[in-house]
């Protein structure tokens, strides 16, 4: 039984509310005396007597008004002294806690030398109160006070972060938390908030810069001449040159897997290198809230507590049903709230590593400062595979024999089109079908994660939806390559998980709330994702931002985004202030969020309720990748 | 010639044109209240300088310095490359080759760019000046790969240059390197005939102690055919002339 309806979210009026900001049992501050960081004894800043030590959590900032610094700030995460881009002195920012019902008010001062912002990632804000520069408003500039005044309509764990230039890359994000207006009890006895971020002592221009020139630039585990010999041990001599063949061909390599890496990123959680190791104190049979918010430029973790089933209970800020897991993929933006139930009193390690491998962020749950636990190996690396080019697996295992035929590759091709083979018709592997069956069991009559025309029209044949444009997209020089055949990917996290764990996947996120807009779409609207890996060029359906029109939608309608991948990287796409409702399968509970990860050659679509008038920011939250134009302007009017 | 002057005002004005155009893309964004400067700079401008060859070359009693580098400058779409390259041997500079070229990806193509311009050969023999079209880019399997196309009031002359990286780790880097240069006609004062004149390749081993900075050692060829053999001969050159290189391969 529902207690109520996440319809009831929007319209709640304001609560009158007590004093404290703290009202929930056993929540943990975290602000530990003395210790204070070294680096940050060199600036006196307003707030340098919250500055933490090395095993602490950010401090928590509740009410409804707030005072707010963007400033420089020295530190030194790597043994050397750089300079962060930090809110109110710190790394991250303070956890601001609001509650829902409230009109908060955020005041926010820039003492830097350039524009700032801060975007509230997944708030639901009048589109003047977003962020976003140049979409927005016109940014806050150096000296300036901005003050954002918003009501507070939902509730869950969301971040914040600089939407100016680089500058979430050198720091500037935090953490926010949202209580429940109803005062619900809560089921944990301890709240940490774990922001997993990277940091380099680089300059980011002088990354993204890098990248321009060479694209492989960080990335040191390429093929070598010595894993030739390895994998022809292992896989044999055809094979194994079939495939440095097929991936030599298109002049792209399967060891892409993040354009940033561990050579020059060092792994923060909240705020603390793996040496720091933050630590959260628990009792033993404590229930553990974790709120893990990736707030990382470019780095996609895959977190584990070895020792420790944890239960998902919340994404995105919104309520799931609990799902048991030993490891979660979590995609640059995305939030993910676990329960750990420790039973011993001996110390876990918080193991966030880096999809690509290259280094991990690392905490530690102990009952006592002090104590740490085993910090495991890193799994092995993942590596792509032709379905994440979304091409045909059929046509691959006719490659491995040495024939070429099915692959279409040569420069010059004719623009592929992304429809001609919807997800179903390919070699059905044995987890689509699971999905199938799921879709049939849960959400019948329920338009399903399949969109494609030859789908969509016996079920939804009532409609009268027009069917999506058929978005062609030809190769050139900003499309290395086009998914021949996109598929169905939600029931699995992606590449690089050992067989024996248990891994979150977006099928396993049913909403505990039943969506608010019972309405089918209008309208489809499909966006590929697409770029050139080696000219370091990204953008959507083949164009940068500063080339495209934006996506307009009418106030009031109701749309699915289809979003196909058509690169080999992972995608998270973030639409501002409106959900993006995944249609993975659970029907009207389906789990809204506001950053939803497409894996490489993937197709998935959400539904969007655009009821907030503005303009709104579209885009693919890599850092470097939204700055080189994957990033589209939505006008809701 | 009069189509070659005309040739280079045509690549003059359209070099001329890049910044112009480059800033209209800037702004190319259309349909939304753009409010103060755009959400993100897709657009800016970018530049790197590097020298791939950057090397002593020694054969025992003959030492001699060579140099081969490029810079580009430009948003992804338009750019001015610049390259150089040439010998110096005893205070004499030979082999001198200095281009100017506006670059652009070619539509439909994933990897290769067009590059036309000019070229210059400035060294201790007599100038020349040419027009230059040609492209460069990224054949499959990762083979780097520049034929281009010269032509003046003396005549044509072509290139092609061709690398490929093998990697024996992720840090050492072992390049096989040529260089083909044609001409339509023979040029005694500069050493060069008509036909294939000049073969230089190589193969160098570099270990990236950073990826700006790799200091190499390999093994290098230099080579005069038909009648530029005959003109190296007369001077009492070298026409088959084998080295040892050792060098370093940076860029900014």
């Amino acid at each position: 039984m529902r207690i109520r309806s996440a319809a009831m979210r929007d319209r709640l009026p304001d609560v009158k509310r007590v004093s404290s900001g703290i009202t929930r049992r056993g929540f943990v501050q975290g602000i530990v005396a003395g210790g204070v960081m070294s680096v940050l004894d060199l600036w006196r800043w307003p707030t340098a007597a919250m500055a933490r030590n090395g095993a602490s959590s950010p401090p928590i900032l509740s009410g409804n008004n707030f005072n707010l610094t963007v400033g420089r700030v020295p530190v030194n995460f790597t043994g050397r002294l750089a300079y962060a881009t930090a809110v109110n002195g710190l790394v991250p920012g303070p956890t601001l806690r609001w509650r829902e019902g409230d009109n908060v008010i955020l005041a926010v001062t820039n003492h830097l030398k350039e524009q700032t912002s801060i975007h509230w990632h997944g708030i639901r804000t009048p589109s003047d109160m977003d962020g976003v520069p140049g979409l927005s408003f016109p940014g806050i500039e150096p000296g300036e006070t901005f003050v954002y005044r918003f009501p507070v309509r939902q509730s869950g764990t969301y971040w914040y972060h600089s939407h100016s230039h680089f500058q979430e890359q050198t720091g500037h994000y935090g953490a926010l938390i949202i209580d429940r207006a109803d005062q619900r009890q809560a089921d944990h006895d301890r709240d940490y908030v774990i922001v997993l971020s990277d940091w380099t002592d680089q300059n980011p221009a002088t990354v993204l810069s890098n990248l321009k020139h060479q694209s492989s630039y960080y990335n040191f585990h390429q093929r070598t001449v010595g894993t030739l010999f390895a994998d022809v041990g292992k896989k044999g001599l055809d094979a194994t040159v079939s495939d440095r063949l097929i991936w030599g061909r298109m002049n792209m390599a399967p060891t892409d897997i993040l354009d940033v890496s561990g050579a020059t990123y060092t792994y923060l959680l909240n705020g603390n290198s793996p040496a720091s190791n933050w630590t959260g104190i628990f009792q033993p049979r404590e229930r553990v809230r974790l709120r893990f918010i990736n707030a990382s430029s470019m780095t996609i973790f895959d977190v584990r507590i070895p020792g420790l089933r944890m239960s998902v209970v919340q994404a995105d800020g919104n309520d799931v049903e609990p799902v048991s897991v030993d490891e979660f993929r979590i995609s640059v933006a995305e939030v993910y709230d676990v329960i750990v139930q420790p039973q011993e009193a001996s110390a876990y390690t918080i193991f966030a590593q880096a999809e690509d491998r290259t280094g991990y962020a690392r905490g530690t749950l102990a009952p006592s400062y002090g104590m740490s636990g085993t910090i495991p190996p890193m799994d092995p690396r993942p590596i792509r595979t032709m379905a994440d080019m979304g091409m045909n697996m059929g046509a691959m295992k006719m490659d491995q024999t040495g024939a070429m035929a099915g692959m279409k590759m040569e420069d010059g091709n004719k623009p592929s089109n992304a429809h001609r083979m919807p997800a179903m018709d390919m070699g059905n592997p044995p987890e689509y079908a699971r999905r199938a069956r799921m879709i049939g069991a849960n959400a019948p009559g329920q338009p399903g994660p399949h969109t494609s025309a030859e789908f969509k029209a016996p079920d939804m044949g009532d409609m009268a939806a027009p069917i999506a444009n058929k978005v062609k997209i030809a190769i050139g020089p900003q499309v290395d390559n086009v998914a021949e055949v996109p598929t169905e990917r939600l029931s699995t996290a992606g590449e690089g998980f050992p067989a024996d764990r248990r891994v979150l996947s977006y099928a396993d996120l049913r909403a505990v709330y039943r969506g608010t807009d019972p309405r089918p779409p209008d309208r489809e609207i499909e966006v590929h994702s697409t770029g050139n890996m080696e000219r370091f060029i990204w953008g959507f359906d083949g164009l940068k931002f500063s080339d495209a029109e934006p996506i307009r939608l009418k106030l009031g309608e109701r749309v699915r985004i289809t979003l196909v991948n058509d690169t080999m990287m992972e995608h998270p796409v973030h639409l501002h202030g409106l959900w993006s409702e995944i249609e993975n399968g659970n029907g009207e509970f389906r789990p809204y969020k506001h950053t939803v990860n497409v894996k490489p050659g993937e197709r998935l679509s959400f539904l969007v309720s655009a009821d907030t008038p503005g303009q709104w920011a579209f885009h693919c939250h890599l850092l470097f990748h939204m700055e080189s134009g994957m990033f589209r302007a939505v006008i809701v009017s | 010639m009069r189509t070659g002057r005309v040739f280079f005002a045509t690549v003059l004005s359209l070099c001329a044109s890049v910044p112009a155009h480059a800033h209209a893309t800037a702004s190319g964004a259309s349909g939304y209240q753009q409010i103060g400067e755009p959400p993100v700079m897709d657009n800016t401008v970018f530049y790197h300088l590097f020298f791939n060859q950057m090397e002593g070359r020694t054969n025992g009693p003959d030492n001699e310095f060579r140099w081969e580098g490029e810079g580009w400058i430009g948003t992804d779409m338009n750019r001015l490359w610049l390259k150089s390259e040439g010998f110096v041997e005893n205070g004499i500079m030979t082999d001198g080759d200095q281009e100017a070229l506006y670059d652009r990806p070619i539509p439909h193509l994933r990897y290769f760019d067009l590059q036309a311009g000019v070229r210059y050969d400035l060294d201790s023999n007599p100038g020349r000046t040419w027009g230059a079209i040609g492209i460069e880019g990224l054949a499959p399997y990762f083979f780097e790969f520049a034929p281009t196309f010269y032509f003046n009031d003396r005549g044509v002359a072509g290139r092609i240059e061709g690398s490929y990286d093998v990697l024996i780790t992720n840090r050492l880097i072992a390049q096989p390197q040529f260089e083909l240069n044609f001409y339509s006609r023979s040029d005694p004062s500069r050493e060069v005939g008509s036909g294939l004149s000049e073969l230089d390749t190589g193969v160098r081993i570099r270990y990236e102690l950073s990826r700006k900075f790799a200091p190499y050692i390999g093994f290098a060829y230099t080579g005069q055919y038909g009648a530029a053999a005959g003109f190296v001969r007369n001077e009492d050159g070298i026409t088959n002339d084998p080295r040892f290189i050792f060098g370093v391969r940076v860029w900014y």
